[in-house]
């Protein structure tokens, strides 16, 4: 069996102690709430840690209200399957429970939570292996190495992004908060997230994720929104291409955009051109729609570094987008829909 | 480092008191301390389902969380199904259907049919295929486990619905006068022994 | 013949008028496994679930470079983990093993070279697998590098640095092979069209979910026992033989249940036999758990194979001839590739008349992990080129797909062009149930674009006619042991995969004795007590053991129904065993219970018990390699899929698949099911995702050559929510070389499925892809390329060296080749543990081993 290498659980019971510990220990220390991502990436040994420091035991926390003003705030360590099933997340936010949804296979909703699925590791197919397998390429600049194989000539780490909720909460313009040894801040989610697949968020290493406050603008009665998802089978892979889009509009006009799109950047890269193509031009306007999704292909930086072949992806960035847009604007889609599935 | 912690844990509704590292995860403990290996792995990495257990009623990767995080819970594992010496429903469906073949995949299988059916008695053909998707099965093609699984969903509902005869025999060949198959059921013939 | 040759139908036929009759409850019914209540309380004893007093923990070293002469190695940081016991280095085994008498190429611990990545170099034991693990990661390996071999066109095109230095081939090549079945010439020249085509098929794994494991204990001064998930316990018992240097009598093998095999548990493997070696250093039972990445190396997986195939047919479909070459990426080691490699040539010709067949196969070394057999092994790479190809000759022709197969039939019984005896044949049937089923006739060709229907079909054997020793002994042997419970005991080398093999087993048994399923024990696939059946491979345990059994529970009915009849003043003949009664056929109220004539025969004959065995009567073919292929009957299949493809983006849905499957007969039908939406489920992984394939860093900064994704998450198996509804027609028409008329069904209906959804997607949007897998991608290309195909374009230049010609029985052969030098008869030797070997042979080894000098 693949096991854990040994370390110490600490288990605090509120938030400042969570922080002081891992400010005090540096980089040997880590969080973990479900631990669906930090389990496995420490059974294959590229995340290391002495000292895990659990959240699960952080009163408060796995807290979900739809808040004061009709904002919805989830807190850190809300399982996945809490936010997929909760009806107001499926009657106000339905792009965001379905890309909930489409995260993973049941019992890991089950286990893991919105704040460790925003906080989520990169990805690549040269890190995600076992400590023997990153010997046999003599590791890569991620982790303990010197080259990174995806792009040989580069300095930077391509690593993916992996996150669903991510570009999904970024296109509601969502926010979260951030709760350090000195106390909290809030920032918009976009800010979470760094271009670079090593150092890939924008949060000091103590800083815990406590909360997500989806705002009230973004919801069903306000925004029109979708989320596409690409991957291989209908269930347990993550994402190699999605596409988020919300839209508002006054008078059929779009007077608001964001796209993101996870998996085909470091982070979950915002489309902004292809937005401010769609404004001020009527909704469901299928040229903006192509001229959009057009502009969104150019963002996309699909690398080999996961499943399916890498430029294919970039095609289907292109496509994706099309249909979450038609979707959004409540035109027909046509083509292979993903399955992304909401079942009672 | 990885120091020995002794934790008492309820599997199966019984309490047990166990010593193990630290670091070790439910499945190994349910396994190796607790000699309960009805439980199997085939990634510990979250990827297959095999180890799938029940905590507080709801279905969790053993592979994927520690032990000693379970003090105070209620653990249920795949040797816990049946009622002393009397199978459940799910495990005569499975077991009279051929949705266990090699047999690996099936406790962790139960396991998550099991959660699905306490909260959903009457699931529909997509809300099984969805509920059980994290697990993976090499040898069925999964037709017989779903078939299985709404054919115990029925028995449990208290409705006494064999499956119909194509399940057990396959479609009748088209065409031909007797291809019809007598539909026996697997109960008449052969769940003398649950 | 003689006695142990002949089928049970022939015996039954000669003693109808003495033998007594039975009428059993199970074989036909859909009863529960016997296994059917361990497996779903969790009380079946997979290998990892074993654990003994004292056990400890084994974990191998493994390659880090692909190709390398192996330095130093440095176990001094290992020594310093809490709880090390010790290490095993290529020095301490240096026997070779394989599967094969021929490939005897692989060391359990890497003796002077590394071949891949993952290749064993070193073992270290310790008190836990923690330990055990930290230990292993903390040897260091110094290893001289050497240049490596990524692919089958690089091995054909790069002659050194030699993976292998192989006597009998050159550069990387393993194995090659060239056969001219009649004259193609004359063949082609009476074709009106003519298609030469390119195909690929990428290699991909078994994935059973079950990951290797062992234990082995050691049971005195120099006897161990060794449990395994293993489908061959016999030929990992030879393997262990040879391996630890011990008498076979020392050794005990028993395969525990596999938790999935599909012939990735059919090779003796590394870890088994240092298993063995380090119980027997440490005296304590040492346990063996491989991670899945470590399942990735062991492999023994389909091979990547590049086919050109030429075909002739007539304007009215008739096929005059075909020539299909071969070229098969092997991997690093031997393992049964040269049996892959006849394979996928031999069954070319089961199917369809072919009346001309040439065929020349090669296998190549490469530095990844061997390949080996996989459910259909080496068959479903050239059966996905047949009917691709048959599939676009329809098109040419103006003749729908299903009426161009109906045409070309092969009969029942026949002699096929390259000497394989048929039996029966279900497979127009088979046609003509999925072509009603999925309204062929009515949809195909007429569908909106983006839906699409695809037909194929596919045939396997039953069996393999030759064991993988050449040797005279049975393929199959069954022990019963009545006695005065009224039980019996069943013992069988067979192996239980998953399966069903322990059902079919006990079912025989009961029917042929009327009694119950609860009254048979069995005692399996343990090489101290069981009788040997030669393992879970081929298709071959449903007919053989099924045969072996029927004939020992014959007997023993024989026995019992003597002391019965006497009893009950009854001629023998009228006497029915049934309801675990035995009893007048006239007057079903004189009888006595099964135990009370058990009784009355052990107080006549002392204890009872009784033995049966199958031995496959000997194929026509007598040219040099054609013991591949022969097989006591073939089954039949043949599928329709129907697709949904977005040819925007190229991804597309399988719909629906109705398959019907030529079983002979259904022992057990709801087996018989799982087994064919089983191999559904495979084909389709196979057709759509599944893939083994392999990295190469840029050769200017690396020398890693290493696989892509050996992981359950990377590696593409489908979910539930992958596979599309399946209809399935169970096709009945008994054969007289089966069990009861039964055929095989574990691989079988795997083979239509990958050209299957080729053709369904041709049919949808017009487009080919002449690959598998059929990834999204390929469908777009092939959409916007100009002769609308995604595929190889290029052969390698490969030498197949000299072929050998065989006359077709049409041409008056006789099964010889006319210019093989070697066609005269040469007697075999018998060494001491059986094995066969020819004169030739055996000098050969005895020179090279400096024992004569003749
Ligand atoms: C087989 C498999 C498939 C998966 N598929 C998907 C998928 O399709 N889509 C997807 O998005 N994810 C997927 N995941 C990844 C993962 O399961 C999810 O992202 C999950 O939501 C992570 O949450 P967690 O609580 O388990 O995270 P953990 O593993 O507990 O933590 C993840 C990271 O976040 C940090 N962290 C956790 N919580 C906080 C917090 N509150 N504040 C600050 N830092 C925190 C941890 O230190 C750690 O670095 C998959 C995982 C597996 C094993
Ligand atoms: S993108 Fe490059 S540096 Fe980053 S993980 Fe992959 S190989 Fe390593
Ligand atoms: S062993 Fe836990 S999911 Fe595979
Ligand atoms: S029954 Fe074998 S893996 Fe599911």
């Amino acid at each position: 069996m693949l096991r854990l290498p040994p370390f110490r659980l600490r288990t605090p019971s509120s938030l400042e102690e969570a922080a002081r510990i891992v400010a005090g220990e540096g980089p040997a220390a880590r969080f973990v709430a479900g631990g669906t991502d930090l389990w496995p990436n420490m059974k294959r040994r590229h995340q290391k840690a002495d000292t895990v420091v659990s959240l699960m035991a952080v009163p408060g926390l796995a807290e979900l209200r739809g808040d004061t003003g009709g904002n919805l705030e989830i807190g850190g360590t809300v399982t996945l399957d809490r936010v997929e099933r909760d009806e107001r997340v499926q009657t106000r936010f339905p792009a965001l429970a379905r890309a909930v949804a489409s995260i993973s296979s049941p019992p890991l909703r089950n286990m893991g939570t919105i704040g460790g699925n925003l906080c989520v590791d990169t990805r690549c197919t040269y890190y995600n292996q076992t400590e023997e397998w990153r010997r046999s390429i003599d590791y890569c600049l991620k982790e303990e190495g010197t080259v990174c194989w995806v792009a040989p000539g580069s300095s930077r780490c391509w690593a993916h992004t992996a996150s669903d909720s991510a570009p999904m909460l970024a296109a509601l313009g969502a926010r979260v908060r951030l709760a350090g040894a000195e106390g909290e801040r809030e920032i918009p989610l976009a800010d979470l997230y760094r271009d670079d697949g090593i150092d890939y968020l924008g949060k000091r290493p103590e800083e815990v994720l406590s909360r997500v406050v989806v705002p009230a603008e973004a919801d069903a009665g306000h925004c029109r929104s979708a989320f596409w998802k690409l991957r291989r089978r209908g269930s347990i892979d993550f994402a190699v291409l999605s596409v988020a889009v919300a839209l508002w509009q006054e008078h059929g006009v779009v007077t608001r955009a964001r796209i993101h799109l996870g998996a085909v950047a470091s982070w979950p890269v915002g489309a902004e051109k292809a937005a401010e193509a769609l404004v001020g031009r009527p909704v469901g306007d299928e040229e903006a729609i192509r001229e959009a999704a057009k502009l969104v292909r150019r963002v996309a930086t699909p690398m080999d570094n996961t499943d399916f072949l890498a430029q294919w992806r970039g095609v289907m960035a292109e496509r994706y987008a099309e249909s979450a847009l038609r979707e959004a604007s409540g035109l027909e889609v046509t083509g292979l829909a993903p399955n992304h599935r909401l079942v009672g | 480092m990885s120091r020995a912690v002794t934790a008492t844990l309820r599997v199966n509704g019984e309490e047990r008191t166990v010593a193990f590292p630290g670091h070790h995860t439910l499945l190994e403990v349910l396994r190796e301390e607790c000699a309960l290996t009805g439980t199997k792995h085939g990634c510990e990495l979250g990827e297959c389902g095999a180890c799938t257990v029940l905590v507080d009623g709801r279905p969790v990767l053993s592979c994927l969380t520690l032990a000693c995080q379970h003090e105070g819970r209620e653990i249920e594992t795949v040797e816990g199904l049946a009622d002393g010496n009397r199978l459940g429903p799910l495990q005569v469906a499975f077991a009279d259907l051929g949705a266990a073949q090699c047999g690996y995949c099936t406790p962790g299988i139960l396991m998550a049919a099991e959660a699905m059916l306490r909260e959903q008695p009457r699931p529909s053909r997509e809300r099984i295929a969805e509920q059980l998707s994290g697990n993976l099965c090499r040898c069925t093609g999964y037709l017989k486990i779903v078939e299985a699984v709404e054919w115990a969903a029925a028995v449990r509902r208290g409705e006494d619905a064999g499956p119909p005869p194509e399940i057990l025999f396959g479609h009748p060949e088209p065409g031909r006068p007797g291809g019809d198959a007598p539909g026996r059921r697997p109960s008449e013939t052969a769940s003398s022994n649950t | 013949m003689n006695d142990e040759n002949r089928s049970p139908a022939d015996a039954a036929a000669d003693a109808a008028d003495t033998s007594p009759s039975s009428a059993g409850r199970y074989i036909g019914a859909p009863f529960r496994r016997v296994d059917g209540r361990a497996k779903v309380t969790g009380d079946t004893r997979f290998a990892d679930d074993l654990v003994f007093p004292r056990m400890v923990f084994v974990k191998l070293v493994r390659s880090t470079v692909p190709h390398a002469r192996v330095g130093a190695i440095d176990f001094s940081a290992a020594r310093e983990v809490p709880g090390y016991l010790g290490h095993l280095v290529g020095d301490d085994l240096p026997i070779p093993f394989g599967i094969l008498p021929v490939s005897q190429d692989e060391h359990a611990l890497a003796l002077d070279k590394v071949r891949f990545v993952g290749d064993p170099v070193a073992a270290v034991a310790a008190t836990t697998e923690d330990a055990a693990t930290e230990a292993a990661l903390a040897v260091g390996v110094e290893y001289e590098q050497l240049a490596t071999i990524a692919s089958l066109e690089e091995a054909l095109a790069t002659p050194e640095p030699r993976i292998h230095e192989l006597e009998r081939s050159e550069g990387n090549v393993h194995k090659a092979v060239s056969y001219r079945f009649g004259d193609l010439e004359a063949g082609l020249a009476e074709a009106d069209l003519f298609l030469d085509d390119l195909f690929y098929y990428e290699g991909n794994t078994h994935l059973a979910m079950e990951q290797h494991a062992c234990v082995a204990v050691p049971e005195d001064d120099d006897r161990v026992t060794l449990y395994s998930s293993t489908q061959t316990p016999h030929y990992v018992h030879r393997a262990l033989t040879r391996v630890l240097g011990l008498p076979a009598s020392r050794i005990r093998v028993v395969a525990t249940s596999n938790g999935g095999g599909f012939g990735g548990k059919s090779d003796p493997f590394s870890h088994e036999m240092v298993a063995a070696k380090m119980a027997l250093v440490l005296g304590r039972p040492v346990k063996v758990v491989l991670t899945r990445e470590e399942v990735f190396y062991c492999h023994r997986g389909r091979h990547p194979v590049l086919m050109s195939q030429r075909t002739g047919f007539t304007k009215d479909g008739r096929i005059t001839a075909q020539h299909l070459k071969t070229v098969l990426d092997g991997g690093a080691y031997g393992s049964y590739g040269v049996a892959s490699t006849y394979y996928t040539g031999a069954l070319q010709t089961v199917t369809y008349k072919l009346p001309r067949y040439a065929f020349d196969g090669v296998r190549t070394f490469t530095n990844k992990p061997p390949c080996g057999p996989k459910r259909g092994h080496g068959t479903p790479q050239p059966r996905f080129a047949w009917e691709v190809q048959l599939d676009k000759a329809a098109h040419r022709l103006g003749i729908d797909p299903a009426e161009l197969r109906l045409r070309n039939l092969e009969e029942p019984d026949a002699v096929t062009a390259n000497y394989l005896q048929l039996g029966t044949i279900g497979l127009r049937r088979c046609i003509e149930a999925v072509v009603e089923g999925s309204g062929w006739r009515e949809r195909y060709g007429k569908l909106p674009e983006g839906r699409g229907l695809g037909l194929a079909c596919g045939s396997y054997l039953c069996g393999a006619g030759l064991p993988i020793y050449w040797n005279h002994m049975p393929h199959s042997g069954v022990q019963l042991q009545l006695d005065r419970s009224g039980g019996v005991a069943v013992f069988c080398g067979e192996t239980e995969i998953g399966q069903g093999s322990d059902s079919v087993l006990a079912a025989l048994v009961a029917d042929v004795l009327g009694i119950e399923l609860g009254d048979i024990r069995l005692c399996v696939a343990d090489t101290d007590l069981t009788p040997v059946d030669l393992g879970s491979y081929s298709s071959r345990v449903t007919l053989m053991m099924g045969n072996a059994a029927i004939q020992a529970a014959e007997r023993a009915r024989e026995l019992v129904a003597q002391a019965a009849g006497d009893a009950l003043e009854v001629p023998v003949s009228r006497l029915v065993f049934a309801d675990r009664r035995v009893f007048d056929a006239e007057t079903p109220a004189d009888g006595m219970t099964f135990q009370e004539a058990v009784i009355l025969a052990e107080a006549r004959f002392g204890t009872l018990g009784t033995t049966g065995s199958y031995t496959p009567s000997r194929n026509p073919a007598r040219y040099r390699g054609s013991g591949v292929g022969s097989s006591p009957t073939y089954s039949y299949s043949a599928a329709v899929l129907e697709v949904e493809v977005d040819p925007l983006t190229g991804l597309y849905r399988p719909a629906h698949v109705w398959i019907a499957h030529d079983i002979g007969r259904s022992l057990n039908p709801v087996l018989v099911m799982g087994q064919v939406e089983g191999s559904v489920y495979m084909g389709l992984g196979e057709a759509m995702m599944e893939e083994q394939v392999f990295r190469r860093l840029p050769p200017s900064r690396s020398s890693a050559l290493v696989h892509k994704m050996p992981s359950l998450l990377e590696y593409k198996s489908p979910t539930f929510h992958d596979m599309p509804p399946v209809t399935t027609y169970l096709i009945e028409d008994p054969d007289p070389a089966g069990p009861m008329g039964a055929k095989e069904v574990g691989q079988g209906p795997l083979l239509p499925i990958m050209p299957a959804l080729s053709n369904a997607i041709f049919d949808a949007v017009g487009a080919r892809v002449d690959q598998v897998p059929i990834h999204p991608h390929m469908v777009l290309k092939a959409l916007s390329a100009k002769d609308r195909r995604y595929g190889p374009r290029a052969f390698p230049e490969v030498d197949f060296g000299p072929p050998l010609h065989v006359p077709t029985p049409a041409e008056g052969g006789d099964g010889r080749a006319i210019d093989d030098p070697r066609h005269r008869r040469t007697h075999g030797i018998r060494s001491a543990d059986g094995t066969m070997t020819t004169r030739e042979e055996a000098l050969r080894a005895q020179h090279a081993a400096g024992l004569t000098t003749g």
